[in-house]
């Protein structure tokens, strides 16, 4: 590779609002659910049934606006995206083609170079498909609807981004934005946060764009990254053998890390779209926009401003903290219960992050409950259990909820605090070891950390460090 | 009362007699059924008779009548849907084969109404295949005849509920309009038919062909009728986003007779070539009926009456062809028997399941909307459409009512219309712009043709303003006496006799 090329890339990110209730009808949203029991006639296309607008779609919509600080069309209408499949019981797709809810606004995101403003083109409300389920053994297909009619909005960016760390820090800003408004989780793994990737390369200083393709199927931040950077290399090596790169919908393949062309634009369908005339246009007024600006809850920057504060968090622990909306609910949740937000952090960026990245899970799936924790952090400070014995049980709340005080209950956990039975105990220790306690009398003081090491041990770790170190002292005299 | 008393009652009339007890919803029903058998052999006015239901529903409703919990006009009265109406577990076809056994899982909200109001419901009734047509012969489940004269067509595409009224068949009928689908086939069976302001009677459980033009309205012997039922049937509908809440819900206190001073307008552009002399000369007479009563009528250039049509075909079939996507034998309805993978069995279905009408406006509508011509036509009949409500708005600025045909002819003979789409199309002129500006519009019967066939006159007033052509509709009718058809008179008089 002779040449220098960059990289040109812009996302289409579908997420899946968190409403009680889908787009166009009040069947549950909920997940899960056994096939066809969240539906009725609107969202399984009966004929005669009509959609009617869910307001807190709009809500929603309205508020990622304007925190991407979006144009808002107040004037915003729904059109009809028409095409067969059968995951679609109308055979078209209510969402916005003229006249999307917002454009024309920006995100800013950290890169090694500083700031950078990533342009949002257009963000529009949509309806989600059902799912195929293909019976391997029947030789038929099976189709369920109860993802029909939930709720998604689709954030196109212009092509602003140069590289895969971009597009990371890209959607984690998204992510964050949202999560923070509580308009959806923006879970990759589960869907409910679905990113495209329309990437295409020139070489450095070119002013005109290169044909550019569109990846699907990317579940994980991991994945995105892979496929940009195999998709990079896939165009160059087609420029570098004088062939062209084909405008195609391709699909990506974590598992062989390479993709394969779904779709190339001849083929591309025409949706025939046209303005829905079952929803009239929906109409947002100054007070609307107003009255959601004033609901915006409290985003990062704010809560970061807060934790340093109130509950005096360094800059660099509130920043950890806020970094995922998950881990700032159960940090706040957690102080409030026990009122020591310094160990309830550390707990949670210590611990927490390390037994995350062990067992490869995704902050959301950080789920036991605030209040276990807060019964851990009082154990601790009331010198019920020692540190060491803390961790072993922050892990089992961790993994598996559990009531901390009944655990150290149960397994006999609680700090020896009985003099008498920490003195014995020390005794045998010196006995079973005479060349550590001449090591220790010859000046030696390392010997010192080896006898409370082997206190400890013999206590399964329950006594508390202090009063071994003292005692120690003492019969070392 | 014998069989033929009660079936040359008005639906207002008889509710008013089972109200009294001089005769019980279940009697008016066996009527009905007595009257449908004799006459549908020859007719052909429905599609599904629900004989069992509807005796069962009568019975349930007369103890509810005579309990007092039932008191509407309408309580007991015998009435029949057009099959692109759901209704829950009774056959909706839309007159199609691609639907030919759809049971729907829920009512339409016009249903729930009627329902609510007591009416029975005796069952559904045929037209052309999902609305598309002006004469009920593209039902894939044969032709209606008209009851005035069996060798010609009743309209459409409401064509069997105008006939099952006209036939008394039933005491009323509930119709669709989306281009004159109800006011049409009402002028062609001498029946009284109202599409009122678009958005006043919940579109719920109507099969969609134009979403944007298509609204449900009564068929009935009378104004009267018509406007008791439009008092039951309109309701704002949380469940139809176009759906609007009126200001006034109340039609039959128009119902006076009165019109002194009611400013009526007659559009010149609706009286000119294409009209045959004897509509002219039945619209005329009407206007001097609402002279003779005080009326103030004039004739007034209304403009664009040339564009309606085109208008009309490109929005309403580009709307079909999108709603009528739905149909791919996936969920419901047909499905070939056999096709290989799953576009053969889109393809397959849907070209054996959909008659060559509906095909021909899927694949017009599809066109028009089609990347590279959505400007040219569709977003061109949208701006044609404005422009069609602004004459109509200029026109209302100066009358309270617009007088003229309802359609070009009376029914023509079977067999002569489909051979020649276009000229069919045009037969649409004088209903189709009153879709495309959502206004009210009213076809009452006005006298009959050398043939015997009858002419309806049409009455159009502005937006929520059904109260002005209720007010002109009556006026009109009081100056004669409604009649049967002879072909139902007879029928009825046969069996009275054995």
């Amino acid at each position: 590779m002779s040449k220098q090329y960059e990289t040109v890339i812009g996302l289409e990110v579908h997420v899946e609002l968190a409403t009680k209730t889908k787009i166009f009808c009040s069947c549950s949203t909920e997940f899960g659910g056994a096939p066809n029991t969240h539906t009725c006639p609107v969202c399984t296309g009966m004929p005669g049934s009509l959609p009617v607008l869910n307001k807190q779609v709009v809500e929603y919509a309205l508020a990622v606006g304007l925190a991407a600080n979006c144009q808002i069309n107040q004037n915003c209408k729904f059109d009809r995206k028409n095409y067969f499949y059968p995951d679609n019981p109308q055979n078209y797709q209510i969402s916005q083609l003229y006249l999307p809810i917002c454009h024309d606004g920006y995100v800013e995101i950290d890169t090694a170079a500083g700031k950078k403003k990533i342009g949002i083109h257009e963000i529009h409300m949509e309806e989600d498909a059902g799912k195929l389920i293909h019976d391997e053994w029947e030789d038929c297909s099976l189709v369920d609807f109860n993802r029909s009619g939930v709720p998604l909005i689709e954030i196109v960016s212009e092509p602003d981004m140069r590289s895969a760390d971009e597009v990371i820090a890209y959607l984690e800003k998204l992510r964050l934005i949202i999560q923070y408004l509580g308009a959806s989780d923006c879970k990759l793994q589960e869907g409910s946060m679905r990113a495209d990737v329309n990437l295409s390369v020139r070489e450095a200083g070119a002013s005109q764009f290169g044909t550019r393709t569109e990846m699907k199927n990317l579940n994980s931040f991991k994945a995105i990254a892979r496929a940009i950077e195999g998709e990079r290399k896939r165009q160059i090596e087609l420029i570098e053998d004088g062939k062209a790169v084909v405008q195609e919908t391709r699909r990506w393949d974590d598992n062989k890390e390479s993709s394969h062309a779904m779709r190339s634009k001849e083929d591309a369908k025409d949706y025939r779209y046209f303005p829905d005339p079952d929803l009239p246009p929906i109409s947002i007024s100054d007070e609307w926009i107003q009255s959601i600006k004033e609901k915006q809850p409290e985003l990062r920057t704010e809560k970061m401003a807060r934790y340093q504060e109130e509950y005096s968090l360094s800059e660099y622990d509130a920043d950890i903290i806020t970094g995922s909306k998950h881990m700032a609910d159960i940090f706040e949740q957690v102080t409030a219960i026990c009122q020591k937000p310094k160990e309830a952090a550390n707990w949670l960026m210590v611990e927490g992050m390390r037994l995350l990245k062990e067992h490869e899970m995704e902050m959301e799936n950080m789920t036991f409950s605030a209040e276990n924790l807060a019964k851990l952090i009082v154990l601790v400070d009331n010198g019920t259990i020692n540190r060491t014995v803390a961790k072993e049980v922050f892990e089992q709340i961790f993994l598996n909820d559990i009531d901390p005080e009944r655990y150290v209950e149960e397994k006999g956990l609680k700090v020896v605090s009985d003099e008498g039975a920490l003195k014995s105990a020390i005794e045998a220790i010196l006995a079973a070891n005479p060349q550590s306690v001449e090591d220790y009398r010859n000046g030696k003081e390392k010997a010192m950390g080896f006898l409370v090491g082997q206190t400890m041990r013999s206590m399964k770790g329950k006594a508390d460090p202090g009063a071994v170190n003292r005692i120690l002292k003492e019969l070392l005299g | 009362m014998t069989a033929s008393e009660i079936l040359s009652l008005t639906a207002v009339q008889l509710g008013k007699k089972i109200k009294e007890g001089e005769v019980t919803s279940p009697e008016a029903v066996k009527a009905v059924l007595g009257q449908i058998k004799a006459m549908e052999p020859e007719l052909n006015s429905y599609v599904t008779i629900d004989e069992e239901g509807a005796l069962k529903q009568a019975e349930e409703i007369q103890k509810r009548i005579e309990s007092g919990e039932l008191t509407g006009p309408l309580a007991g009265v015998p009435a029949a849907v057009k099959d692109n109406i759901c209704m829950e577990g009774l056959k909706t076809t839309c007159s199609s084969k691609i639907l030919s056994d759809f049971v729907p899982t829920y009512n339409a909200k016009a249903v729930e109404n009627l329902k609510q109001a007591g009416a029975v419901i005796i069952g559904k009734t045929n037209m052309d295949e999902f609305a598309m047509g002006s004469t009920t012969e593209t039902s894939a489940f044969g032709v209606t005849r008209n009851p005035w004269n069996p060798e010609h067509v009743p309209g459409g595409s409401s064509g069997g509920s105008c006939a099952a009224v006209a036939a008394a068949e039933c005491f009323f009928a509930l119709g669709s309009d989306t281009g004159g689908s109800i006011r049409q086939p009402a002028s062609f069976c001498g029946v009284t038919g109202l599409k009122p302001t678009y958005g006043t009677i919940s579109r719920y459980g109507l099969i969609a062909y134009g979403s944007s033009l298509d609204q449900i309205g009564p068929v009935a012997k009378d104004v009267t009728d018509c406007a008791a039922i439009l008092e039951v049937l309109a309701s704002h509908d949380g469940m139809d986003s176009t759906s609007v809440q009126r200001e006034d819900y109340e039609f039959t206190r128009y119902l006076t007779g009165e019109v002194k001073g009611l400013k009526v307008g007659i559009p010149a552009d609706y009286m000119g070539e294409g009209l045959e002399p004897e509509v002219k000369e039945a619209v005329l007479k009407a206007a001097k009926v609402l002279e003779e009563k005080g009326a103030v009528v004039e004739t007034f250039d209304l403009g664009m009456v040339e564009y309606a049509i085109p208008a009309y075909y490109v929005i309403a079939s580009a709307e079909a062809s999108s709603n009528l996507s739905r149909f791919d034998g996936v969920k419901y309805g047909y499905r070939a028997k056999e096709y290989t993978g799953l576009h053969g069995m889109y393809k397959k279905s849907r070209s054996e399941g959909f008659g060559p009408e509906v095909k021909r406006r899927i694949m017009l509508g599809s066109f028009v909307l089609s990347s590279g011509y959505y400007d040219a036509y569709y977003l061109k009949a949208l701006k044609t459409k404005a422009l069609i409500k602004k004459a109509f708005d200029e026109a209302f600025s100066k009358y309270d009512v617009i007088l003229g045909p309802a359609a070009p002819t009376t029914a023509p003979r079977l067999g002569e219309s489909l051979s020649d789409p276009l000229k069919m199309y045009l037969g649409d002129i004088y209903t189709i712009s009153v879709n495309l500006a959502g206004l009210p519009g009213l076809s009452v019967p006005f006298g009959t043709d050398e043939k015997g066939l009858p002419i309806g006159v049409q009455l159009i007033a502005d937006c929520f303003q059904e109260k002005n052509i209720l007010r002109a509709g009556f006026a009109v009718e009081q100056s004669r006496t409604y009649k049967m058809p002879s072909l139902a008179a007879k029928a009825m008089r046969e069996k009275e006799e054995k």
